[in-house]
């Protein structure tokens, strides 16, 4: 570590680091260049920004994108929840590990099957009962909803199980009911591993293009969707400039979110440090 | 290791034997699928006693306690609450609260909503709420925590919100799981007092878990022995001490000298008995109620009423030569172990009277003797 300022490690340090954020910086060079081409540099502009909140279609498809992630991660996190509990509380009941193995799979299944899986129910369940009439935004969200469930609950039952369960115990002990329990102990005691669910399951959702394409129907094209249609048609700056928004925003709130756990953090070992000395 | 034997216990021994009886265990016996946990269990526990349920881990004794709370189901046998069968009660019906080992505070809760908790649940009138928390904040002398979190306390204080919060319903009986298994040993003993002292106070019936025998002697007023899910004898800290009614019993509480003897004579007011492992044989200033068949028996002799001489004691009976094999210097007192002319270590505690006291050291020929009252005739 100490022999001097090109030692292996900082090579290899950045060496990763451009590895994992070169191309990004090349995109958000790239989104105030002038051109049109992407490979000709004509100097600086934010005409592309401009532009881009001139296109309605990408800018409804956003809307919509971010409104099928809201409702999947919310119904997925419940439905996790739900199943967490099951899972680690109930702990005898016929077929339980076949039941935790079957929930988690989705996630090592590729997303082609899962698509594909889901088109088939659909276009039978649409024969054969009638509903869903028509693929669009509800069939998404109930695709989504399907693998992020997978997710939430890997993340809630986690927590949950580390949680001391005597926590509950007092809780009843104290004369509160199993469903008071539940909602004035057990909940805000693992808030934190539902909030972190839910934006899993959010990030997930705006990201997924497979699984959308596969179920979508007539006027609901999803944002990596609507990207991926126009980018086989050229990559225009717009699409640039449109990334480079969303690796802002995500920054944004990863850099804002570590903030407050670090205060959070310091805030806990100074009361810490208080308890200790009395 | 000399045991604590319940400093303020002793004027309460004879009141307690009158008072009636709060909670009944009849003959409960509880399997975890097939494994037998508590094996037909029976005891009162009397209105205002603090009884303890000592034994090791593993000894079915916390799910004894855990059936009392209602968080297990017992397989067979009734518990009664003031004559009333609360076997199959849920938990928040039950006028029982308990304190959990690991304290179980509400993390996401200060301390006052925590102590309010179980009185929000009984749906008590908000200034009556305020005004019992304040007063059991009092109690546990937790009046300027009031508004920390549970984390930002030490470990002591942890321990007092939690006992408040157990009081705060005012339960009939109040049970405590390990209630100081997470303290360091300095904190430990302050706390037992003190413990004590508010339960006192406030005048609770209490069952108690633990697997520490000072803490039990300690605290209690009776202690029960379990092993193996049974319970092995029930009686004061000083009737298990000094009357123990089994080898089990004996060997768990503080340390004892076992031989193995056969009965020579047995009278009305005497007993003597003989025994391989020692010189002399032994004389009991009292009578066992045996059958005549059975002549096998064990004496059981507490270290410290084991004493240690240079020279020959005088009489024929209940003393033994033999050499220090080894010394153990504990400040307080000197535990020597010594060899006896057929290989058997007995232990024998010295208290240290004296500074620097001419005492006999490795290897030196010494006599061990006792009082024909000090030990205890046991069926082997």
């Amino acid at each position: 570590m100490k022999s001097g300022r090109f030692s292996l490690s900082v090579t290899i340090f950045w060496l990763g680091i451009f590895f994992l954020y070169g191309p990004m910086l090349m995109l958000i060079i790239y989104s105030f260049n002038a051109s049109r081409m992407v490979q000709v540099w004509a100097g600086w502009s934010t005409r592309w920004y401009g532009e881009l909140f001139q296109d309605q279609q990408l800018m409804s498809a956003v809307g919509r994108s971010l409104q099928i992630a809201f409702y999947s991660a919310s119904t997925a996190v419940v439905i996790g929840m739900l199943a967490s509990i099951v899972m680690i509380r109930f702990t005898r009941f016929r077929g339980r590990t076949l039941f935790s193995g079957m929930i988690t799979a989705p996630l090592v299944m590729p997303d082609v099957i899962i698509g594909i899986s889901m088109l088939l129910l659909f276009v039978a369940m649409a024969q054969s009962l009638g509903w869903p009439a028509q693929r669009g935004m509800l069939t998404i969200w109930i695709a989504h909803t399907t693998f992020c469930v997978a997710y939430s609950t890997v993340v809630i039952s986690s927590r949950l199980r580390e949680m001391d369960q005597s926590l509950e115990e007092a809780a009843l002990d104290l004369g509160a009911t199993p469903i008071k329990a539940f909602f004035l102990v057990t909940l805000p005691v693992i808030s934190p591993a539902i909030i972190s669910a839910w934006l899993l399951s959010f990030t997930l959702s705006l990201d997924d293009v497979v699984i959308a394409s596969f179920v979508t129907g007539p006027g609901a094209t999803t944002l990596p969707i609507e990207v991926f249609s126009q980018v086989k048609l050229g990559v225009t700056p717009k699409i640039n400039a449109l990334a480079t928004i969303i690796i802002g925003v995500v920054s944004i709130i990863a850099f804002s979110s570590w903030i407050l756990f670090r205060k959070i953090d310091q805030h806990n070992r100074a009361a810490a440090r208080m308890a200790a000395q009395g | 290791m000399a045991l604590a034997a319940g400093a303020r216990r002793q004027q309460h021994e004879t009141s307690t034997e009158t008072k009636k009886t709060l909670l009944s265990i009849e003959k409960i016996t509880k399997y975890f699928d097939e494994d037998l946990a508590v094996d037909n269990v029976t005891l009162d526990v009397r209105q205002g006693e603090i009884f303890a349920l000592l034994g090791a881990s593993g000894s079915g004794k916390s799910t004894l306690l855990r059936m009392m709370a209602g968080f297990e189901n017992p397989t067979e046998g009734r518990i009664l609450l003031e004559g009333e069968d609360i076997t199959h009660q849920p938990p928040y019906q039950r006028q029982i609260n308990m304190m959990f080992q690991s304290y179980a505070l509400f993390p996401h809760m200060t301390v006052e909503q925590n102590l309010a908790f179980g009185l929000k649940q009984e749906k008590l009138a908000k200034d009556v709420i305020i005004d019992r928390v304040q007063r059991m904040l009092k109690l546990v002398h937790m009046e300027k925590f009031a508004r920390r979190k549970p984390h930002q306390l030490s470990g002591g204080q942890r321990q007092r919100v939690a006992l408040a919060r157990s009081l705060a319903k005012q339960p009939k009986l109040l049970l405590l799981d390990e209630p100081m298994g997470a303290l360091d040993k300095k904190l430990r003993t302050e706390m037992q007092l003190e413990v004590v002292d508010i339960l006192e106070n406030v005048g609770v019936t209490c069952v108690m878990v633990t697997h520490d025998q000072e803490e039990a002697m300690t605290m209690a007023d009776r202690i029960a022995i379990m092993d193996q899910g049974f319970i092995q004898q029930i009686g004061s800290p000083v009737d298990v001490y000094e009357s123990p009614n089994s080898r089990m019993v004996a060997e768990f509480i503080g340390s004892v000298n076992l031989f193995d003897g056969q009965i020579i004579d047995d009278q009305e007011d005497h007993m003597t008995l003989h025994t391989d492992e020692l010189d002399a044989d032994i004389y009991i200033g009292h009578g066992v109620t045996s059958s005549v068949d059975e002549r096998s028996m064990l004496f059981a002799l507490r270290p410290e009423k084991t004493l240690m001489t240079r020279e020959r004691p005088e009489g024929d009976y209940n003393w033994s030569s033999g050499i220090v094999h080894d010394i153990a210097y504990l400040g307080g007192h000197t535990v020597y172990y010594v060899r006896l002319p057929q290989g058997k270590i007995v232990q024998c505690f010295l208290a240290n009277v004296e500074r620097r006291a001419d005492r006999p050291t490795w290897d030196d020929p010494v006599y061990v003797h006792w009082a024909s009252d000090s030990g205890v005739v046991l069926r082997s």
